[in-house]
């Protein structure tokens, strides 16, 4: 009996909810005895010329190894096209929490006191600390490249773009800057070996970029680096790679002599780990008043930070654009501008939340405007599921959808007709508890990169356990036990005796990880390839034993044993003996899968809130939700990423914002400022069943790492401006916090009253 | 996120506490449940010398009645509160209020002395405390004195204590009979309230709106005058002084102290 597709608990859970994972923080190796802490001196100021660095009494200080700056670094800086940025800044700083000066100490207790010694002169210069401002280019962060935007996309738009509608709506909105805020923050630890190579152990997404990018930074081979990554404890985008911080350790070790650990705080991993999000978007909508939407155009304006790290962000939410529906007309443009606040680079979702919040917020302003439901706006201008593999006009191919069921099936399941009735009662007497539905449908791209795949490896041990080796990264999401299932599903071994390996570059050289949902399908059909070769092997290996053609043998899955077909049950072999015959290390296959193309999962949520019109309160009452991402492995494990991803999602609609004030300083780097949500905030979640397969992998499947955190932030943010859609507000900013409900009553009542 | 350096030193007397404070004077301070002072250091906003830890005194925590009313002991933690029965009985208003500072953790250890003694505008139990008419008892090298709530907070982080002085008790007059709201409004509920009102019969204490806690005297007047709920809570953000945040601005701050205010009376207005 196959268990793919039944609630199997993560092998990952024991460990993790026991004695606890062992993360960057817990190593204890030979290697790491009499290590070095490290600490980065961050600025404090958010635009500066960095007059003078005096290190000279941190140095006398008890247990101090040594203090760098970046005239010590005898490395080239780190591209960031079009600029470049240095491991610890030179010259100038950019951003409140960019990494000045590194110090070496014996004890981790020492750092503190010596930080506190080191004397670094600034000369302020004026700071951009908004997107306007940047766009401004009165005061360049990088003078040498003549502006503040780092990069443009998209063709001219076309004046008659709109000429046939009856109705347009135009609105400018934000969608906000978020941090990630990882439960394990950024850490490292690393040691340069006799054997001269640098050995880092690294909380990422994917040990592989990560020793492209240290080996790349420090000038040496990929060969003279090996990264392990032991427990990671989150990522969501944020962890990718290695930040610079990595490279100036690599280097620093190598310069001292030294093994080092590095563990930032939780403040330093809110104001200068990567932000999320951070676009102010154009939408312009044009139909007519039967609800056909004509032409949809979006401006993408994205805010880079202090340095443009991910380029394709903008241009991903360009390609998004235009979501579910079937829009005659799209035109997108982007731009990115860089200002003085932490980089931006992926969030879970990375640049398609963006889209979906911009084009779902564009369906309920034009449906306000017609006056008709958001539901049947919706409907008669989705992509019909006979088109597929639809073709969009801004360059996106979807593979397969049905996006009127699954709305039918979220509005169903909340009853939404009953809604609408009880809201219709509320507003009829005046309560001033006001209820507001919010739908979102959605259509996401994952497995979207161009990173060329994934690798996975089978190696059947002489006592027929399996150990395989993933490409992928899983941090959390418990990709390990669903590969076991497939696997043992495939070999008919079970699960105990299935190890799955990932993380350590000597024992995965290639491999991409984890990010843009793509490791069950990439890193799972990679697995299902190196089995379909062992199976080949094993085979034949069987037919020789057995003294039987190959053709005639089959795999009992239910009992993890080879059997001639029709042949008495006694004759049998198994994978052990196998294993035994063909010798060490032999039954064994290292394959690559490349999808080539991406898949797009999809869905329908809709939320339910009550907003108190007297003090502006949200309360997120109901989330039902609809997410499509082909058929399941693990439902246990599914379920988790959905669940995360609705908190994730609707936590950006209702609470949380990375604020920085007109110095540029970070208002909200700590967590009693920084709003992330937590269970009482959430209700209990509801979610509907549809799976529709990909046809572009082996597996059928499509990720669910995101999609939730993409569908919900715009359900919960338009069900907040229904709520008070009736006393007048069409649009209220994220995150609706209570101040913004009001304010926005308040500016309605103004409007109105002239 | 590491303290300046310190030293430490444990306390299991009040006497005992009184010594170390005496003999160390301004760069001693008192560690309670540590959960304002350990932030403060940590983020080197404070860096005393010398840090008495007061937990072992166990002689400061306890509630009772007597004739005038409840005694706090100061080293009492908000867990003990919320669940005290003689607390419930005779100032239930504090012990539901204690029930919803922070979360578990911060319950089972901060301590009303501690919150008290920090002066926090946006603290909970003080404006409480302030509605409740409490007073305070203080021991120092002079003997033992007694200040009214009223007299208590002088502004944000300030308080007439002297630094070798130990709050030891909260006293309460009984409340029994009378009718208590609480009305505490955050974003999330681990926050601390952007405003607050805790009303007790007639008496409004306000969270959040000065750089002290604060009586709603015009809303007190107005009600000692006949003026109905809705009216008296009108005047609820007068002669208040609110923070600028960019999550509350004071006008919506003041806008909220109205709102509140009405809510908080309107439970108040049921007998307990
Ligand atoms: C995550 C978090 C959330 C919180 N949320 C809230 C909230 O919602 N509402 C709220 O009101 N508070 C909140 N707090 C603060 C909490 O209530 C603190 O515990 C309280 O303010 C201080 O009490 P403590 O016992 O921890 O005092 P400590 O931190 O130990 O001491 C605070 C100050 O008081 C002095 N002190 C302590 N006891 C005495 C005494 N007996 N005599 C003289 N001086 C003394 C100390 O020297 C120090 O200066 C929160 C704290 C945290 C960490």
């Amino acid at each position: 009996m196959s268990i793919a597709g039944t609630r199997v608990v993560r092998v990952e859970d024991q460990k993790l909810i026991t004695t606890g994972g062992t993360y960057v923080e817990d190593l204890r190796g030979d290697a790491l005895t009499g290590a070095v802490h490290a600490m980065f001196v961050r600025s404090p100021i958010a635009h500066a010329r960095i007059t003078s660095i005096d290190t000279s009494e941190a140095l006398a200080a008890p247990g101090v190894i040594a203090v760098y700056t970046a005239a010590d670094i005898d490395l080239p800086p780190a591209p960031v096209d079009p600029v470049t940025q240095s491991w610890l800044a030179d010259g100038v700083v950019r951003y409140v929490g960019e990494a000045v000066a590194l110090v070496l100490a014996e004890q981790r207790y020492q750092l503190a006191d010596a930080a506190e010694l080191i004397d670094i002169d600034y000369d302020p210069l004026e700071p951009v600390s908004s997107i306007d401002a940047a766009l401004a280019d009165e005061t360049l962060l990088f003078p040498e490249h003549g502006s503040n935007v780092m990069q443009v996309n998209g063709k001219e738009f076309d004046e008659k773009t709109f000429d046939d509608c009856e109705v347009v709506v135009t609105r400018t909105i934000v969608n906000q800057r978020v941090a990630p805020v990882p439960l394990e923050v950024r850490g490292a630890a690393c040691t340069w070996g006799d054997d001269g190579r640098l050995m880092v152990w690294l909380s990422t997404q994917n040990a592989q970029i990560a020793r492209t990018v240290v080996a790349a930074g420090l000038g040496v081979g990929e060969e003279s680096v090996r990264i392990v990554t032991p427990d990671v404890g989150g990522g969501f985008g944020a962890k990718v790679g290695a930040d610079p911080e990595v490279v100036a350790l690599g280097w620093a070790a190598r310069h001292s002599g030294r093994a080092i650990r590095w563990t930032e705080t939780r403040s330093e991993n809110l104001t200068s780990m990567t932000h999320g999000r951070a676009q102010q978007n154009t939408i312009t909508i044009g139909g007519r008043r039967d609800g056909t939407v004509l032409a949809f155009r979006l401006e993408v304006v994205q805010d880079t930070g202090a340095y443009p790290r991910l380029p394709f962000l903008p241009i991903l939410t360009e390609l998004m654009a235009s979501g579910v529906y079937h829009f005659p007309r799209v035109e997108t443009a982007s731009r990115a501008v860089a200002t003085n606040t932490a980089p931006i680079s992926a969030y879970r979702g990375a640049g398609r939340p963006e889209a979906t919040a911009a084009v779902e917020r564009a369906m309920d302003l034009f449906a306000a405007e017609i006056g008709m439901d958001p539901g049947e706006v919706r409907k008669a201008n989705f992509i019909a599921p006979e088109e597929f593999p639809y073709q969009t006009p801004t360059g996106a191919s979807y593979d397969t959808g049905d996006y009127a069921t699954a709305l039918d099936r979220v509005l169903e399941a909340g009853g939404y007709a009953d809604l609408r009735a009880e809201q219709a009662r509320r507003r009829a007497s005046g309560d001033p508890v006001a209820l507001g539905l919010g739908i979102s449908s959605y259509v996401e791209v994952t497995a979207g990169d161009d990173s060329g795949g994934e690798g996975g490896r089978v190696d059947i041990n002489p006592d027929g356990s399996v150990t395989a080796y993933t490409g992928s990264s899983p941090h959390g999401q418990g990709l390990g036990t669903s590969l076991a299932m497939l696997l043992s599903d495939q070999l008919g071994i079970p699960l105990d005796k299935i190890a799955v390996r990932h993380g350590d570059t000597d024992e995965v050289p290639k491999g991409i990880g984890t990010f843009a949902s793509r490791s069950l399908q990439m890193g799972g059909s990679a697995m299902r390839l190196a089995a379909d070769q062992v199976i080949a092997r094993a085979r034949e290996l069987a037919a020789n034993m057995l003294e039987a053609s190959p053709d005639d043998l089959e795999l009992n899955v239910d009992q993890g044993v080879w059997q001639v077909r029709g042949a008495p049950a006694s004759s049998t072999v198994t994978w052990a003996q196998l294993a035994e015959r063909a010798g060490e290390g032999e039954l064994s296959a290292d394959e690559w899968y490349d999808e080539g193309a991406p898949t797009f999962p999809f869905g329908a949520h809709l939320a339910v809130v009550e907003v108190d019109t007297l003090t502006g309160k949200v309360e997120l009452r109901r989330l039902i939700a609809v997410d499509d991402a082909g058929p399941v492995v693990n439902p246990l494990a599914f379920r988790g990423q959905r669940h995360g991803g609705l908190g994730q999602g609707a936590a950006q609609a209702l609470l949380e914002v990375m604020n920085y004030d007109p110095d540029g300083n970070p208002t909200t780097a700590t967590l009693a400022d920084y709003s992330f949500i937590s269970a009482t905030e959430l209700p209990d979640f509801e979610l509907v069943n549809m799976e529709t397969p990909t046809t572009r992998n082996l597996l059928g499947v499509k990720g669910i790492g995101e999609a939730a955190t993409i569908g919900s932030t715009p359900a919960v943010h338009n069900a907040v401006v229904d709520a008070v859609a009736h006393l007048g507000v069409r649009h209220i900013d994220m995150p609706t916090t209570p101040v913004r409900v009001w304010q926005a009553l308040g500016d309605a009542r103004k409007a109105e009253a002239k | 996120m590491i303290p300046a350096q310190f030293s430490y030193r444990r306390a299991s007397t009040v006497d005992e506490a009184l010594s170390v404070l005496a003999e160390h004077g301004d760069d001693a301070k008192l560690l309670a449940g540590g959960h304002s002072l350990l932030p403060l250091m940590k983020l080197r906003l404070a860096a005393p010398e010398v840090l008495v830890d007061i937990a072992p005194i166990d002689e400061l925590r306890y509630v009772r009645a007597d004739d005038d009313g409840v005694a706090i002991g100061a080293m009492s933690r908000y867990h003990d509160l919320h669940r005290d029965t003689v607390l419930r009985e005779h100032a239930p208003l504090l012990a539901h209020v204690a029930g919803s500072v922070g979360d578990q953790q911060v319950r089972h250890r901060g301590t009303v002395g501690g919150s008290i003694v920090h002066a926090d505008p946006a603290a909970d139990l003080p404006a409480a405390i302030l509605a409740s008419d409490g007073v305070l008892v203080a021991r120092g090298p002079g003997g033992e004195r007694r200040v009214p709530a009223a007299e208590f907070f002088l502004g944000p982080f300030t308080t007439p204590l002297e630094p070798d002085e130990l709050v030891t008790e909260i006293r309460i007059p009984r409340q029994t009979g009378l009718g208590w709201g609480f009305e505490k409004f955050t974003r999330r509920a681990i926050d601390w309230a952007i405003v607050g009102v805790a009303a007790v019969g007639r008496s409004v204490g306000l969270i959040n709106m000065a750089g002290t806690p604060l009586r709603a005297r015009a809303t007190e007047e107005a009600l000692a005058n006949g003026a109905s709920v809705a009216e008296a809570a009108e005047l609820a953000a007068e002669d208040t002084n609110p923070p600028d945040e960019s999550h509350a601005p004071p006008d919506y701050r003041r806008h909220l102290a109205r709102v509140l205010t009405a809510r908080a009376l309107d439970k108040a207005a049921v007998p307990a």
